[in-house]
């Protein structure tokens, strides 16, 4: 979709948000890039125009981060962990599967447009290894295997929720929106926790294990000499 | 042995709603702590001796009390939700479950530094993470315990998430504040410090989100409950992230000081048949230790004596099917891809190391390389804007410290002993995918 006015107010709106526009700079990528699928030279000029910057500026900005991308991503992007601890584990059996599979290369995306695949670095869930995800969403504890199978429903329009995220799987512009601050208000989707994120807590009870208790309850006096106006405003 | 603080209600499937915190006793500290004078609560947290959990290890009062008082200035409190340290998988299982609990601090570090606007700079590629923290914002706006007047007392505050797009090295503090103005992600020299000269050259707090979140219970328990776990100097209870080859990968949350020993006990240990070879205190960046460090206390002080760092309490843990070589060039293609490219010798530096070692695992390195790489170390250690050089260090001089033997190995076989498929979660299975097409 090309870029709109519509555009244009939403970046309005993502400036308005800050004490300084140009704070504004990477969620507005963020926006044109949910239109495009990818940051165009078009969307770098209207990055600049709005924040009074010149384009070799916005594209310095642009070129720097590594979730905007300079051709279009499929409409799903995947992208396999193979920094050390995934990689080790199976990462990059999983990366190599999906490259010979796809018949596309790092930051490639099929004929079809559909899907676009990279191999990322660590995306903070190691004990879930070997991680993938998709438009951002997390597929935890994947193999060569489930993975193909991953793609495939990708490729044939039935995506699978992920395992820690909203119930169904946005697209990759969809999911550009919400990184450019507007909310798809889904955050009540998906668990609030995956297992591994619960075994820590799910031991300590089994072995009734806790922290020690608060000397005195939440609500009522503490050390402290200002507790009694708490507790009125508790009141 | 655990002691479940910030982890206590993760199991409660409604503790990401703004009703489900409640439930348990959330926004209580709060209250409490906006009915205090803001000194108090930064002597409060002063007195309870919460250092940070993002992997320097600074004390947290300290930082706060840096910040200049009626110096007319607007004051800035930014959350660094941008974990991407190799390893470090703690702040967002911990965002996902209970993005209020993070909040809550925000407000109380906020009032405490008299700051109006607070910023979640979250990295982008955890989209899920990023719905739960912007429905927080909006449900703690509608309630009043955000906005011109929370809670009622007159003091005002607005917080901003604000996703990044993909770079490690805007984890790095200075980093950080250049991309929330709008700037490539670059470490800025310093002195001048944050403190005085931040996010639009104003006095600016910069704090990891564990140990914003872990504000709340010190204001609700009292800097002596919070002392009363861990050790002297490294005191509270936090979160350790288990992963690699231990049978029960995930977040333990115990007192600070207490051993991998401990921890792979109550995990179940390693998986069948296998030996722990070598494994990180705190992500990628800290020296390797092994077997011979197992009973070493996971505290800022007893790590370093070891020869390593705390960090941030990501244990990766790698068996004995693991090639060290291979680890360390990944971390290392990690570094060099991450150098931001402001200073010479880590731009430089990590790029030839790669060179090096890529040929050092194909089996065609010789041991003049080995003589490089460390003089190449040492060539970037310390001399750099930020401790991106230094960690880019960290895991080649263990590496070759602890396995040298191994290094050789590749040189005399003329290749990797190892078979990587070993070291695969789905190594014992049938083999996935062999026949599938």
């Amino acid at each position: 979709m090309p870029l709109t006015d519509q555009t244009r107010a939403a970046a309005r709106e993502i400036i308005a948000r800050y004490p300084k526009a140009r704070s504004a700079l990477l969620p507005m990528l963020h926006l044109v890039q949910s239109e495009e699928g990818y940051v165009s030279p078009a969307g770098i000029a209207l990055c600049a125009e709005e924040l009074e910057l010149t384009k070799a500026e916005v594209a310095a900005v642009a070129t720097f981060y590594s979730m905007y991308k300079r051709r279009p991503a499929g409409d799903y992007h995947v992208g396999v962990c193979t920094n050390t601890l995934c990689a080790v584990l199976g990462g990059d059996a999983i990366f190599d599967s999906l490259k010979e599979h796809l018949g596309v290369g790092h930051n490639e995306t099929t004929p079809d447009g559909k899907v676009s695949l990279e191999h990322i670095e660590c995306n903070a869930a190691c004990d879930f290894a070997p991680v993938v995800m998709v438009n951002w969403e997390f597929y935890d504890n994947q193999t060569p295997q489930s993975a193909r199978e991953l793609v495939d429903a990708l490729r044939g329009g039935n995506p699978p929720a992920p395992t820690r995220g909203p119930d169904s799987l946005c697209t990759f512009k969809q999911v550009s929106r919400l990184l450019a601050g507007f909310d798809d208000g889904r955050s009540g989707e998906g668990v609030a926790a995956g297992p591994a994120t619960l075994i820590g807590l799910d031991i300590a009870k089994q072995r009734g294990d806790d922290a020690p208790p608060y000397s005195s309850p939440p609500s009522s006096d503490d050390n402290d000499a200002d507790s009694g106006a708490a507790d009125a405003r508790e009141g | 042995m655990l002691t479940p603080v910030l982890s206590r209600h993760w199991d409660d499937p409604q503790i990401h709603t703004i009703d489900g915190y409640e439930s348990h006793d959330g926004y209580l500290a709060a209250r409490k702590a906006l009915a205090m004078d803001p000194d108090a609560v930064i002597q409060l947290v002063k007195d309870s001796g919460l250092r940070g959990r993002g992997g320097a290890g600074f004390p947290t009062g300290m930082k706060w009390g840096f910040i200049p008082q009626g110096d007319g200035k607007p004051h800035y409190l930014v959350v660094n939700a941008d974990e991407s340290e190799p390893g470090t998988c703690k702040d967002v299982p911990l965002m996902l479950a209970n993005p209020h609990v993070l909040l809550e601090g925000v407000i109380i570090a906020s009032y405490a530094i008299r700051a109006k606007h607070a910023f979640i700079y979250v990295r982008g590629e955890v989209a899920h993470v990023i719905r739960r923290l912007n429905q927080a914002v909006k449900d703690a706006y509608a309630k009043g315990y955000l906005g011109a007047d929370a809670f009622g007392t007159g003091y005002g505050l607005d917080v901003i998430v604000h996703a990044g797009a993909g770079a490690y090295i805007c984890g790095e503090e200075t980093a950080l504040l250049d991309s929330l103005e709008g700037y490539r992600g670059q470490p800025r020299l310093r002195p001048p410090f944050p403190a005085t000269h931040g996010l639009y050259a104003s006095p600016t707090v910069v704090n990891n989100v564990e140990s914003i979140a872990s504000v709340p219970a010190i204001v609700l328990g009292g800097a002596e409950w919070f002392g009363s776990m861990g050790t002297e100097k490294s005191k509270g209870f936090t979160l350790y992230s288990l992963s690699g080859h231990v049978k029960n990968p995930g977040q333990y949350e115990a007192p600070l000081g207490i051993t991998l020993r401990q921890l792979l006990d109550l995990a179940g240990g390693m998986r069948d048949g296998h030996q722990l070879k070598f494994w990180t205190p705190g992500g990628s960046s800290t020296p390797i230790l092994t077997d011979a460090h197992l009973d070493v206390p996971l505290d800022y002080e007893a790590v370093v004596t070891a020869g390593s760092m705390l960090g941030t309490k990501a244990l990766q843990c790698f068996d004995d099917t693991t090639c060290v070589v291979r680890a360390v060039l990944r971390w290392t293609e990690f570094y060099a891809h991450e150098s931001c490219g402001k200073c010479t010798p880590c731009r430089e530096g990590t790029y030839w190391m790669v060179q090096i070692l890529e040929r050092l695992e194909k089996g065609e390195g010789t041991e003049e390389d080995l003589t490089t790489l460390l003089d190449t170390c040492d060539n970037i250690f310390g001399r750099s804007f930020c401790a991106l050089g230094d960690g880019a260090t960290s895991p080649i001089v263990s590496g070759i410290q602890l396995f040298r033997e191994e290094f050789v190995a590749h040189m005399t076989q003329g290749g990797c002993p190892f078979d990587p498929i070993a070291s695969t979660v789905f190594a014992s299975a049938p083999p996935a995918g062999v026949g599938a097409r």
